[in-house]
């Protein structure tokens, strides 16, 4: 219950923060909304020694509209994000996804970079972002880079993010005329993490998939797209039956997880069950 | 006339509660004190090697840090159990030590090494990474039948195969083996009832308060139970004198059973703040929690039942493998032996029934009453063997029942009904409550429904369960007979004030159950005054003349009889001293409404009146002691037994095995009501208990003994969005044999409700061919048995 | 190396210097003794903690105490108004929303949270906005119908008002 001693640096701006992590190295930790990384300094599963807080920076707390892409600061909280109208109109698996994680609680509290700097292989923001074909934004000492939403997850609680860069801000394109996007997810029942979930966007045109962009988590060590259900859905036409057979491939060739909930069987089936769940609603 | 009982009367307790202002144990806070935090064993099975506090006392702020070396030096004892089962042959159970601390070997994951005293619980938690134990790790064993397999690793040397008794009741067992191979058709099933954790949301707490100056001890703690554990900790541990020592429960956020016991941290903080003369809090984590509050069920059994060609129970085997844990906690050999064989008879007439139960020692933690103890696993094996055997033999679950029932009896024109497992039930009309259940589930609409929805390839599923349960714990001489160290009698003491006003103290306590509100409605009727005239006062032993506590729904029906006890005695000498100041007879007075009467006059005298004159004796019956102050002792001359009938719906989603339950009703038989808001508040949340059992939740200990999902990430606890609304009634049976005909309402939710929920999910994967699954009944163990 | 806050806390301005790892719960409960909030986990799953900070419900074990600096912070203690209840304090008494009452100022909060949002919340939406709280006395039937009443009630005073 009582994290161990640490110092802690609120930072007034991203660059600050930035300042203030290349000062402190390895040992110093972004705290942001705190719903990941406070549990585990509770339970000193993880015990930094240095805390900078960037959760009250109005800078990395918006969600607007550039262009034609959706973007959305770091900082803004789940809630923000059920909550936007914006949001939900770029792609409705946005704010489906943002309701169905934690509790009201948590959605208060928790982050968008948050999450996804934490990466942890049931979350679903991962896969969400995965399909909606995100470019994730990031400063460091040395400036900012984008990396694909496709490139950022690199393992088990990996990500392309280095120990000096902040996550800034989620880019994500304007999907093209006649796309739909679900979020289904298949609960943890106690941590109400994900134990498979299917985020899939859909772009149909006379009723044939002109595009489909499809990402699966907790089934494995990170978030992936599904690419060979996209390649057996492309140019088909969206009946239930070839939804039906497309999402046969989900899973396939993936070193599943396992634990005490969902063997890694069980698992498999799932991804299967929620890709078909999420392309029907995507597709509908 | 009766202004309160029976009515929904709003809880007294509420205001404190809905406005923050509650005390529980963690809110206190006394000058000068230190908190504790326990370095406990990460196996389950280790030799400790050894112990250096060197670093962590070395830490600014530590006051000190005990470990087992010293404990075991001090020479005090370990804790004991309340309650002694003997082996078949005679023998005493086996009773191994339980030491507050341990210094040779730790026998689960949790058993506490090392307590660290310090100025601040930060300094305390930062100190127990300090304390540095050498462990040898060693072979553990989790599973009941298992350690009592040859070559299983053992708990204890002086138990050989783990076993700490074993234990039969019933019929001899060449009866029931004949009434069986006679049987036209036999119903077995093999399975495991699984360990659950009580969780009470409040974590177990305790502050130790030692004062020099008068050599007076104080421990507050979150008790079901503050007499027992100063009688235990008193007498058996710390060898201290009792009346030096005072218990506290304060407000308790709820227990579930999992805070009768005596626990070692209360022993310990007794212990900590003697020797540091300074009070010494301790309040466990949620992960702490999970490792070490004693847990509930955890049988292994296998169950068969014999019909004749017409579906009547001819017979009933039982063989129950029950885990006791690492060490015997308060209640625990009484558990699945008193309170579980006894409960073989159901509401069916089985002439012939065997028990047999091993007690089983497990690197795990402690196993002992979880609500309902012994009952719910009665309950789940009859009602389950019920519904399969109704699907066996192509008889209706609902016909079935009703063919075995027990027929309706009063207890007083009728005589009780002798069991074959040792009890005699009060009163009892069991059709009564299946006839309303299966009205309001509309039952034969359902079955078309349900023949409907399976052509559209929906999977719904009806299940039945009815169950009687012994309850109101319990006569003390028929307990002693069976192997309890205490009496199971209550306390209750009526203060009648000079003014009139009422304190009430009885050795009952409420964590949650609403005493003050209940017991003040019983006081207030009886006296014919205004509730809030009323106090009840309960959960500190120095008000407190003496009590046995709350568990196994006794409050009301043995702690509400001893109060009404001590009510017949004031309004017995409020008599004397109305008579006297009526210048009549007392047999010429009635007295009603808060006033002694002349019988056909309007002559008077008030409740207030009397009391005023029992403290100003001035004009009093010669002869007469001053005062209006009674203390009676209630022991009860039976078990009660509430019973009902609870009925589930079900949906199964085919794809993913997730179990929804869609309805689920229950008609309970709880006796007499005093409040009914209460008793469905009793009722709701002891199904959601008996729910969370049967869909949702379940310790589980891999091979090494490890608990791995000691958190509420990792354990399934029924959330809001799990359930549905219940719907629920009642039927009323009065209890013959205590004064307010109650039997007792905390318990029976959970004990019927578990049964209801696995025999629904049956019947919806009836067309599957399964009949059987393991609980809890997770997605994944439905799909694996849809798809094998 | 302590920190320096200000926060209100039932609309009464606190400074204090606190260990920046202290939990806001520890905060309120030791600094404050507010002890109304409760402690039912370490894993941010129970809800017991339960307040509103600016308004929404969080959980205050899973905040630092310095995180609130310069917050609103509204405990089950600042929810009657001057000895009258709030809605939902009068809801859960009178539809037996609680029993224990270990679980009952974080279900409030969060219902308060709810009825911010939702004035007139189905039986279902109430029942998904209190999955992060546990309670495991009343199995929510009543804790539902404590809402509601509470619901209905300030649509009421509205109405009249």
């Amino acid at each position: 219950m009582i994290p161990n001693k640490f110092d802690y640096h609120r930072a007034t701006s991203v660059d600050e923060a930035i300042r203030l992590m290349a000062q402190h190295g390895m040992d110093a930790k972004l705290l942001a909304g705190g719903h990941s990384l406070l549990p585990a300094m509770k339970l000193r599963l993880n015990q930094p020694g240095v805390l900078v807080d960037i959760g009250r920076l109005a800078e990395l707390r918006y969600i607007k509209k550039e262009g034609d892409s959706l973007v959305i600061g770091a900082g803004a909280t789940h809630d923000d994000i059920a909550n936007s109208d914006m949001a939900r109109s770029t792609l409705s698996m946005l704010s489906e996804a943002a309701n169905l994680i934690g509790d009201v609680q948590v959605r208060n509290k928790g982050t968008l970079g948050g999450s996804l700097a934490h990466a942890d292989p049931a979350a679903d923001w991962p896969a969400v972002m995965i399909a909606a074909h995100a470019n994730i934004e990031l400063r460091g000492p040395n400036g900012s880079r984008t990396v694909s939403a496709d490139d950022f997850f690199t393992g088990f609680y990996m990500t392309a993010l280095a120990e000096d860069e902040i996550i800034t801000a989620i880019r994500i394109p304007a999907p093209p005329k006649g796309t739909h996007s679900s979020y289904q997810k298949f609960m943890q029942p106690a941590s109400r993490f994900a134990i498979v979930g299917c985020a899939a966007s859909v772009t149909k045109d006379g009723g044939v998939c002109q595009k489909v962009s499809v990402a699966l988590t907790g089934l494995s060590d990170t978030a992936f797209r599904a690419s060979n259900v996209e390649a057996a859905l492309t140019g088909k036409k969206l009946t239930k039956e070839n939804i039906a057979a497309a999402a046969q491939a989900a899973g396939e060739g993936v070193m599943a997880m396992g634990d005490h909930f969902a063997s890694e069987e069980y698992r498999l089936h799932l991804a299967k069950v929620f890709a078909k769940r999420a392309l029907m609603a995507a597709a509908e | 006339m009766t202004n309160y009982i029976g009515k929904a009367v709003k809880r007294v307790e509420d205001k404190r509660f809905i406005t923050g202002k509650g005390r529980y144990t963690d809110d206190i806070i006394l000058p000068g004190m230190t908190h504790a935090y326990i370095v406990r064993s990460p196996y389950a099975h280790a030799r400790i090697s050894s112990v250096d506090t060197s670093a962590a006392e070395a830490i600014e702020g530590v006051v000190k840090v005990f470990t087992g070396k010293d404990i075991a030096e001090s020479g005090i004892n370990g804790i004991p159990t309340g309650w002694q089962v003997n082996f078949k042959n005679g023998d005493t159970m086996k009773e191994p030590p339980h030491p507050l601390l341990v210094s040779d070997k730790a026998r689960y994951m949790g058993d506490a090494v090392a307590i660290v005293i310090a100025e601040s619980r930060e300094i305390a938690r930062d100190a127990g990474d300090m304390v540095e134990v050498e462990y040898e790790e060693l072979p553990a064993v989790a599973d009941a039948k298992k350690a009592t397999e040859a070559g299983a690793p053992l708990v204890h040397d002086d138990a050989p195969n783990n076993m700490c008794f074993d234990w039969e009741l019933g019929n001899p067992k060449a009866e029931v083996d004949e009434a069986m191979s006679k049987a036209h058709h036999i119903t077995t099933l093999e399975f495991v009832n699984q360990r659950v954790i009580p969780n009470a949301i409040e974590p177990r707490s305790a502050i130790g308060h030692f004062e020099e100056s008068s050599d007076k001890y104080t421990l507050y703690t979150t008790s079901q139970n503050p007499h027992l554990t100063r009688l235990l900790m008193c007498a058996f541990v710390l060898g201290i004198p009792e009346h030096k020592v005072r218990v506290v429960a304060p407000d308790v956020g709820g227990g579930f059973g999992s805070k009768i016991f005596h626990y070692a941290e209360e022993a310990l903080v007794i212990w900590c703040s003697q020797r540091l003369k300074r009070p010494v809090k301790w309040t466990a984590d949620r992960s702490e929690a999970f490792m070490t509050d004693a847990h509930g069920r955890d049988h292994v059994t296998k169950a068969e039942m014999g019909f004749d060609k017409d579906g009547k129970i001819m017979g009933l085997r039982v063989k129950t493998y029950a885990n006791l844990g690492a060490y015997l906690s308060t209640f625990a050999p009484c558990v699945p032996t008193w309170l579980h064989g006894t409960l073989m008879q159901g509401l069916y007439t089985t002439p012939k029934i065997n028990v047999d139960v091993t007690g089983v020692f497990t690197h795990t933690v402690m196993v002992d009453a979880y609500r309902g103890a012994g009952r719910p696993e009665a309950t789940y094996l009859l009602e389950r063997l019920m519904d399969t055997a109704a699907l066996e033999m192509k008889i209706d679950p609902a016909e079935l029942r009703r063919k075995n029932f027990i027929p309706a009896f009063d207890g007083v024109k009728q005589a009780g009904y002798q069991t074959q497992v040792a009890l005699q039930y009060d009163s009892g009309n069991y059709q009564g409550v299946l006839k309303r259940a299966l009205e309001m589930v509309g039952y034969e609409k359902f079955r078309e429904e349900q023949k409907a929805a399976r052509k559209d390839g929906k999977l719904l599923g009806i299940g039945f369960s009815t169950y009687i349960e012994a309850c109101g714990i319990a006569p003390s001489a028929v307990v002693g007979a069976l192997g309890a160290r205490a009496g199971l009698y209550e306390v209750g003491q009526v203060r009648v004030q000079p003014t009139g006003k009422v304190s009430v103290y009885t050795g009952s306590h409420s964590h949650g159950q609403g005493h003050e509100t209940t017991f003040a409605q019983v006081v207030a009727d009886r006296l014919g005054i205004p509730m809030d005239d009323v106090e009840i006062i309960h959960g500190d032993s120095e008000s407190v003349a003496f009590g046995m506590g709350t568990y196994g729904s006794r409050s009301l029906a043995v702690g509400g009889s001893a109060i009404v006890k001590s009510l017949d005695k004031i309004i017995e000498k409020g008599a004397k001293i109305a008579a006297h100041k009526l210048e009549a007879s007392e047999e010429d007075l009635e007295f009603a409404e808060g006033k002694w009467t002349v019988k056909g006059t309007d002559k008077s005298v008030g409740f207030g009146d009397v009391a005023l004159t029992a403290y100003v004796p001035h004009n009093y019956p010669a002869g007469l002691e001053p005062g209006l102050d009674f203390s009676s002792f209630y022991d009860p001359a039976n078990f009660t037994y509430p019973f009902g009938a609870h009925i589930a719906i079900v949906e199964v989603d085919q794809d993913t095995g997730k179990v929804s339950l869609k309805r689920f009703i229950a008609v309970d038989d709880v006796g007499n009501v005093i409040n009914p808001m209460i008793v469905d508040g009793q009722i709701h949340g002891g199904l959601a208990q008996g729910i969370g059992q049967a869909l949702l939740e379940g310790a589980v200990y891999d091979e090494n003994g490890q608990l791995i999902n000691g958190s509420y990430m990792d354990y399934t606890m029924p959330r809001a969005d799990d359930l549905p609304s219940f719907e629920i009634d009642r039927q009323v049976t009065p209890c013959p044999h205590n004064p307010l005909g109650v039997k007792g309402a905390g318990e029976a939710g959970t004990i019927g409700s578990t049964p209801a929920v696995v025999n629904a999910v049956m019947d919806a994967l009836s067309p599957f061919g399964i009949k059987n699954l393991e609980m809890p009944l997770t997605p994944e163990r439905v799909w694996r048995a849809m798809n094998s | 190396m302590a920190t320096t806050i200000q926060v209100t806390v039932n609309g009464k301005a606190y400074s204090h210097d606190v260990d920046p790892r202290t939990l806001l719960v520890q905060y309120l409960r030791d600094v404050l003794g507010l002890t109304g909030t409760h402690v039912g986990c370490d894993t941010s799953n129970c809800g017991a903690c339960t307040i509103l900070v600016d308004g929404k419900a969080v959980k205050s074990c899973t905040m630092l105490a310095v995180q609130a600096d310069g917050s609103e912070v509204k405990t089950i203690e600042g929810m009657a108004d001057n000895g009258t209840l709030h809605p939902l304090q009068e809801g859960f008494r009178e539809e037996h929303g609680l029993q224990c009452g270990f679980c009952t100022p974080g279900m409030i909060m969060t219902s308060a949270d709810l009825l911010e949002r939702n004035p007139n919340p189905t039986e279902h939406e109430i029942r998904e906005a209190l999955e992060g709280n546990f309670c495991r006395c009343t199995g929510y039937h009543n804790i539902v119908k404590s809402v509601q009443y509470a619901a209905k009630k300030i649509s009421n005073q509205e109405k009249v008002a």
